[in-house]
């Protein structure tokens, strides 16, 4: 058994599993301690706003490693990381919601229709939530896999759309938020090469569409 | 001393100390629910100490100008910053602080003015009695503190130096050091960063050069060692660590304005009518405090400063 394909044991994909919930932990931890600094509602917020992307981009990377080294182990993580997502997005927006704006609807609804970085944050937050929803193999089952897969294709449109969120998010120091585009861009390059090379491939052999 | 000013907040609407005090058990209970299993990482040391407190300035009296409310914590005061000579982050300034040398420091007057001087910074700490101003610090992020700023009144200073009749706005430039300030070796903005101010901005009394908070020597990361502090503008209008200051007859240039001049103008007086494309400023956070609170025009100082605006459409002269 080639060790690289069968990769992780369960035991390996539940510690990846609670490893991309330490981060979230620490942040309750230091709020707890009242460790966040002088202004803890944005600084947690900041910091579940940065783990929402890290593991964003996380859930993208398994099909481009796969590409690259063959490795097919990391495909098995992709579920569960996006779930891991969701549970970030939703702190993230719980903090916003509940601590920031205190629940001021009128306040949040402005904030959602007139600043741009918030309006494609929220939409990236809205069409995850469809996608979580689907993330069982009942569901899989009964929307039909070519189905289910040509809705979980909106995680791209998400994933470009928080990236965006945090590009228009600061001020002038954009090096973080270009790390992240910077790294979003390669996994998708990685995708089209290959989707360009099926297409080729499909075109010189077979008139069966992909 | 009897107070000239009396703020617009009463006592009464300022959080109760006790709540005050209270504030991080409401996001304590939040995290106790949220990290659930998880204490075991409750071991983790606190990320922000508080730093070594400043020398003491002797001879401090209290200003004409102060409100009662609450001041926001030394240490709060002193590592969230937003200083981007010493980093973006909010925490950077004070980690980076001990990089800044502030002696030997002059400040260089010129310009419209009839006695162009350098004048050393101890020299010219020693040539006003500095006063205590207890003032409302609104920054452009929808946050804010209160401040006890020791300092003295910019007006005063511009009188002995003279200024023409040509000398219509005063602008300001931060020491440029790449080696001391690290973040001058990005290009977060334009270096050095400079601001600037109408002449009778810059001579209203609410106006100072500040060179401590909380009785102290102002700590690097607040601007030392000397900086401008006008409360009714937003934050980022109160430049740190003055080298130059110029008397010029046309509206200078300003470091925000110049890195995007949609979202902040020259005069950036606060104003909860005019929303900064990324955040309302109808209201903001006081450190401290977990709701937001109403900002107030002029950030409550309207009565002293709304009369230099008088004829001006404040949306566009934003």
């Amino acid at each position: 058994m080639a060790a690289s394909k069968h990769l992780p044991s369960r035991l390996a994909k539940l510690a990846i599993g609670v490893l991309a919930l330490v981060p979230a932990a620490r942040i309750g931890v230091l709020a707890l301690q009242g460790d966040l600094g002088a202004n803890p509602i944005a600084e947690a917020m900041n910091r579940l706003g940065f783990w929402t992307l890290t593991l964003l981009l996380a859930t993208l990377a398994p099909t481009p490693i796969q590409i690259v080294t063959g490795w097919k182990w990391p495909l098995r993580l992709r579920r569960m990381l996006g779930l891991e997502t969701f549970l970030y997005v939703c702190l993230h927006f719980a903090v916003y919601l509940g601590l920031d704006q205190f629940f001021d609807f009128a306040a949040i609804g402005k904030d959602i229709a007139k600043r741009p970085f918030i309006t494609v944050g929220f939409t990236a937050f809205v069409l995850l939530i469809p996608l979580a929803i689907t993330s069982t193999d009942g569901m899989v089952r009964r929307l039909g896999f070519a189905r289910w897969k040509r809705l979980h294709r909106l995680i791209y449109v998400v994933a470009v759309l928080g990236v965006v969120h945090f590009v228009w998010r600061v001020k002038s120091d954009l090096r973080q938020p270009l790390i992240f585009a910077g790294v979003l861009a390669v996994l998708l390059v990685i995708r089209s090469l290959r989707l360009a090379r099926a297409a080729k491939a499909v075109r010189s052999t077979s008139p069966r569409r992909a | 001393m009897p107070r000239l000013w009396r703020p617009d907040v009463r006592s009464s609407d300022i959080t109760p100390e006790g709540l005050y005090l209270r504030r991080r058990d409401f996001l304590v209970g939040g995290a106790a629910a949220a990290t659930g299993l998880t204490l075991g990482l409750a071991g983790c040391k606190p990320k922000v100490a508080a730093p070594p407190a400043e020398p003491a300035l002797p001879g401090v009296k209290p200003g004409p100008f102060a409100t009662d409310e609450a001041q926001t914590p030394y240490k709060d005061v002193t590592t969230y910053n937003n200083f981007y000579e010493l980093g973006t982050d909010k925490s950077d300034p004070a980690a980076n602080a001990h990089l800044l040398k502030t002696r030997p420091w002059t400040v260089a007057f010129e310009g419209e003015i009839a006695k162009p001087q350098v004048i050393d910074i101890d020299a010219l700490l020693a040539r006003f009695p500095l006063e205590e101003r207890i003032y409302r610090l609104r920054c452009v992020e929808a946050w804010s503190m209160v401040i006890p700023w020791v300092g003295f009144p910019l007006g005063p200073l511009i009188k002995q130096l003279q200024p023409t009749s040509r000398a219509k706005y005063v602008a300001f430039t931060t020491k440029l050091a790449p080696d001391e300030l690290p973040g001058q070796r990005t290009a977060a903005l334009d270096w050095p960063y400079v601001e600037g101010l109408r002449i009778d901005e810059a001579m209203h009394p609410l106006t100072i050069l500040a060179v401590g908070l909380y009785g102290r020597v102002m700590p690097n990361q607040d601007g030392a060692p000397i900086r401008l502090v006008v409360p009714w503008k937003y934050g980022f209008k109160s430049i740190k660590s003055i080298v130059r200051v110029r008397f010029v007859e046309t509206e200078p240039p300003t470091s925000w304005n110049r890195q995007n001049a949609h979202e902040y103008g020259f005069y950036s007086n606060v104003n909860p009518e005019v929303d900064h494309p990324r955040w309302s400023q109808a209201t903001e956070r006081r450190i401290g405090e977990l709701r937001r609170r109403q900002t107030l025009a002029f950030n409550g100082y309207g009565k002293e400063v709304a009369g230099l605006y008088a004829g001006m459409d404040l949306r566009k002269s934003f």
